[in-house]
């Protein structure tokens, strides 16, 4: 749709592959049989309206939740239900309420974040030899990159909790980028922030992207999904109901119905929805004028 | 002084260069009469009846007037003293000065309770008295060192609030190496100095005395930012700084000339350093444990068991080396089989877990006792005899002649307890500044995240906790030989006498959660406000419960702050962060776009 988004050879190699998650609380089926593949140097969207179940997918595929059904694979091996094996196998996530360790500084953060990369254990840290010193380092310079990367590098020494709104999201992104992963799950990383900020995100991600690390994210800002990936599933009461490219998903009259609620059988609402696609394609046109 | 429109006008309207004076005057007043007589009978203990020199209360009186004169004069920017205070200015002078009208006025007051009346008062007193309400009353006129920025329109109290308050020192003058160790050596030995003198305090009036002025007097050295400078060198020097504080800890036996404080020293020195121990547990990983002392009680009755003493079930006696990696052993045991069931688990389970088991070891030492169970542990009669340990024939249990200094038994005990002491500091500072000390932080903080971090929340607090356990374990051994009983009534969740674990947890608490300085400095003022005021003994916990609960008001971090602690409840020093930001952070759910 436009120059900015690649499409992915044949080829690529598989970096996700979700299939069957259903995941139940009670009576209420929070997601419901959806798969979801997610190949290398992809950025894949996820959209939904509020309660449909992304949150609950991204807490499936991270080992928060236990699924009720279905496997998830990285790179072919089947993940176990662990939060921190997950995060070990290669997959990182930022959080839709931000959960930085908000009374740590900005680099202890990442330093966290480097965790599953490292190491040295108890006693390497009480004896100190030079095995611990070079780690340590090596850590530190690794998180200190990464804080460039993401623009905060004059901020290492503030406390998580006194970073404006923006910059604690970007907070979290090296955050989880720190722990070296293959994919890396957002969740709505733009809640919250302002046009520009916005558009430096999806800048960010780009770039994230061209490090080599795959992307599936969750956003509410369609605009913001369609410049930004190349598929897009949207999930509505649990169910995956459209995937394709941006194009398709949103022309995809259901898609819309879902966001907008669905017309009284027949025609009453029907040249509405004409009438909300219609403005819909507007509006996207024009943000690809601006993006351009 | 910056002037701003709306600058904060003193507490009392009167004319600064009086005001100075004033201060000045009062402070060198009383400062005067602390050489006369303040009462005319030795029934008041500290010799106070003497004109000639000061004695007892009158010399703390004497440190205070001195202080709030050398502040002062520091305002005057006499040359010289003018380093007195590169922070606040009058901030100093006024706590000084309350400090000297509290010691004064407590003085007074004892005397003529005690006594029976203000008539038992010589004249000195009163001029000293006086001096001391005209250095308060003067110095409420000096200018504050910051403004109230918040409200145009202060209430008398905030005002009276703000005038203690300070900015913090700017960038200090460069010193040579030479000077800035010489500094800290300084430092170590006044701070050894004043330690040893509170706990020398033979009698509770010069006791509490001592509390009032000491409170003031440091307050006052923080708002001057003198302790801000000194703590930016010893950052500086940090092994050097280190080894002062230990080896001004190792002086204080050659201070004493019997062992009867010297017991209160090794006694405070088990209890903070079971104190440190409990801070990576509570402090760093944030897991509250309410049985801790139960380790402590683990390790000295394993260290008991092997002591070779008769009264043992088993009769060995293990070599003390052997004897401390037992008891470690044996904790770590404890510690593990505690922690593994209940660290899986979420919430406030560990804490009720932990009491349990506190009371649990408590009552089931009380019951081995042959008659409700096999005989291991005497029952409530403890295991007696404990013998004093005794390396290649060095005998712990005689006093020995040092570098021709007469060391009680006790002072081997103190080195001994100095050396696990030290043990446990570096424990703490490597592991806190390490991969699995953030990890600690990092799940205290939010564990969810903390895992989705790839962090193994389960392992990496049972690590904590065993380290927790071991470590206080290794305490204990100590402890068993030091007490040379011991018996089931030592470990209760909450007593009069400290180590107990409501104790251990206060003096994390009160002395500062995550640092190192603060439950040593937490603990032993729990030791030593109970062994000194045992007059207060109704009302001890009371007074506790009172204090904690102030604290918290006030001082939610504890005495000692820790950097993150700092920053968390007072924002200091990160300006470039707007407002509207910092409320920001727990509503992190709104929605953009769609
Ligand atoms: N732990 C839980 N227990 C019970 N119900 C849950 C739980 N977590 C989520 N749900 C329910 O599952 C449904 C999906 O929630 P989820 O948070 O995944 O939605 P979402 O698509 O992320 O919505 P939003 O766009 O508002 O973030 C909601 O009805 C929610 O109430
Ligand atoms: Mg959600």
């Amino acid at each position: 749709m436009n120059t900015m988004t690649t499409t992915t050879p044949e080829t690529a190699t598989t970096v996700l592959d979700a299939s069957g998650v259903t995941m139940r609380f009670g009576g209420l089926t929070a997601v419901r049989n959806v798969d979801l593949t997610v190949k290398a140097g992809e950025i894949v969207g996820l959209i939904g309206p509020n309660g449909a179940g992304k949150t609950t997918f991204f807490n499936c595929l991270t080992g928060l939740y236990v699924p009720t059904e279905g496997k998830v694979r990285y790179k072919g091996t089947v993940l176990p239900p662990k939060p921190h094996l997950v995060t070990q196998a290669g997959i990182a996530r930022t959080f839709q309420n931000i959960r930085l360790f908000a009374n740590m500084t900005v680099l202890e953060n990442v330093l966290v974040g480097r965790h599953t990369r490292t190491k040295e254990g108890l006693w390497s840290a009480l004896l100190r030899g030079p095995g611990f010193k070079k780690a340590e380092a090596a850590s530190h310079e690794r998180a200190m990159e990464l804080l460039e990367f993401i623009g905060l590098q004059d901020k290492a020494d503030h406390l998580a909790r006194n970073l404006p709104y923006g910059d604690q999201r970007k907070l979290e992104i090296a955050r989880a980028l720190a722990s070296d992963p293959g994919l890396l799950l957002l969740d709505e990383p733009t809640a919250g922030m302002n046009p520009q900020e916005t558009r430096v995100t999806e800048e960010l991600i780009f770039a994230i992207r061209d490090m080599g690390i795959a992307v599936l994210v969750i956003e509410h800002d369609m605009r913001f999904i369609f410049n930004l990936c190349d598929r897009v599933a949207c999930l509505v009461q649990g169910e995956k109901l459209v995937e394709g490219s941006p194009g398709e998903v949103q022309a995809d009259e259901r898609v819309v119905a879902a966001y907008l609620g669905t017309p009284f059988e027949g025609d009453p609402g029907a040249d509405e929805v004409a009438e909300v696609e219609a403005a819909e394609a507007h509006s996207t046109t024009r943000t690809e004028g601006e993006t351009q | 002084m910056t002037t701003k429109t709306h600058q904060t006008t003193p507490v009392l309207p009167i004319p600064a260069p009086a005001a100075r004076a004033a201060t000045a005057a009062g402070a060198a007043l009383t400062l005067g009469s602390t050489f006369l007589a303040w009462t005319w009978t030795a029934k008041f203990p500290g010799d106070l009846t003497v004109t000639g020199y000061p004695g007892g209360l009158q010399v703390l009186t004497l440190v205070g007037a001195a202080l709030t004169l050398l502040f002062t004069l520091s305002g005057y920017g006499i040359k010289g003293l003018r380093w007195l205070t590169p922070g606040g200015t009058n901030s100093p002078v006024r706590l000084a000065a309350l400090g000297l009208l509290g010691t004064m006025g407590f003085t007074v007051g004892a005397i003529s309770v005690e006594l029976g009346g203000v008539v038992n008062l010589e004249p000195g007193a009163w001029i000293g008295l006086v001096g001391a309400i005209i250095t308060v009353v003067a110095s409420l006129g000096l200018p504050h060192d910051q403004d109230i920025t918040d409200t145009a329109t202060p209430s008398p109290l905030e005002k009276f609030l703000n005038s203690l308050r300070a900015p913090a020192p700017g960038r200090p003058k460069e010193l040579p190496s030479w000077a800035e160790i010489l500094i800290i050596v300084a430092a170590f030995g006044i701070g050894l100095f004043v330690v040893t003198y509170g706990i020398d305090t033979a009698y509770p009036e010069l006791f509490v005395g001592y509390l009032i002025i000491t409170g003031f007097a440091v307050t006052a050295l923080f708002k001057a930012g003198l302790m801000a400078r000194l703590s930016a060198i010893t950052t500086k020097y940090r092994s050097i700084a280190v080894a002062a504080a230990f080896a001004a800890a190792a002086v204080f036996p050659f201070t004493q000339s019997t062992d009867q404080y010297t017991l209160i020293a090794v006694n405070i020195l088990i209890f903070a350093t079971v104190a440190l121990g409990l801070n990576i547990v509570v402090g760093l990983a944030g897991l509250l444990d309410l049985g801790y002392v139960a380790f402590l009680g683990v390790g000295a009755y394993t260290a008991a068991l092997v002591s070779g003493t008769s009264a043992s079930a088993f009769g060995v006696q293990f070599p003390f080396w052997a004897s401390v990696l037992l008891g470690a052993a044996v904790s770590l045991i404890f510690g593990v089989v505690i922690g593994a069931p209940t660290l899986r688990l979420r919430g406030d389970y560990l804490a009720i877990v932990t009491l349990g088991f506190g009371e649990i070891f408590r009552i089931a030492v009380g019951n081995l006792d042959g008659v409700s169970g096999p005989r291991v542990t005497n029952g409530p009669n403890g295991v007696p005899n404990i013998p004093d340990l005794n390396f290649f024939g060095y005998d712990f249990g005689e006093s020995h002649t040092i570098l021709g200094f007469e060391l009680g038994a006790y002072a081997n005990y103190y080195m001994l307890m100095l050396l696990a002491m030290i043990l446990v500091v570096l424990v703490f500072s490597r592991a806190g500044s390490s991969r699995i000390g953030r990890a600690w932080v990092a799940i205290r903080e939010d564990e969810t995240a903390a895992t989705a971090m790839g962090i193994n929340g389960f392992r990496v607090k049972l690590i904590a906790f065993a380290l927790g356990a071991t470590l206080a374990g290794i305490a204990g051994t100590v402890q068993a030989h030091v007490q040379s009983t011991v018996v089931p009534e030592m470990y209760v969740f909450a007593g009069p006498v400290p180590p107990n674990s409501a104790f251990l947890l206060a003096a994390v608490i009160l002395g500062g959660m995550g640092t190192i300085s603060g439950p040593l400095i937490g603990a032993a003022l729990l030791y030593m406000i109970p062994a000194k005021l045992q007059f207060l003994s109704d009302y001890q916990l009371l007074g506790f419960g009172l204090a904690l609960i102030l604290l918290m008001r006030f001082r939610p971090e504890g005495l000692i702050a820790n950097r993150r602690a700092k920053l968390e409840y007072h924002e200091t020093g990160q300006l470039d962060v707007p407002d509207e930001t910092l409320a920001g952070t727990t509503s992190g759910t709104t929605k953009a776009g769609a």
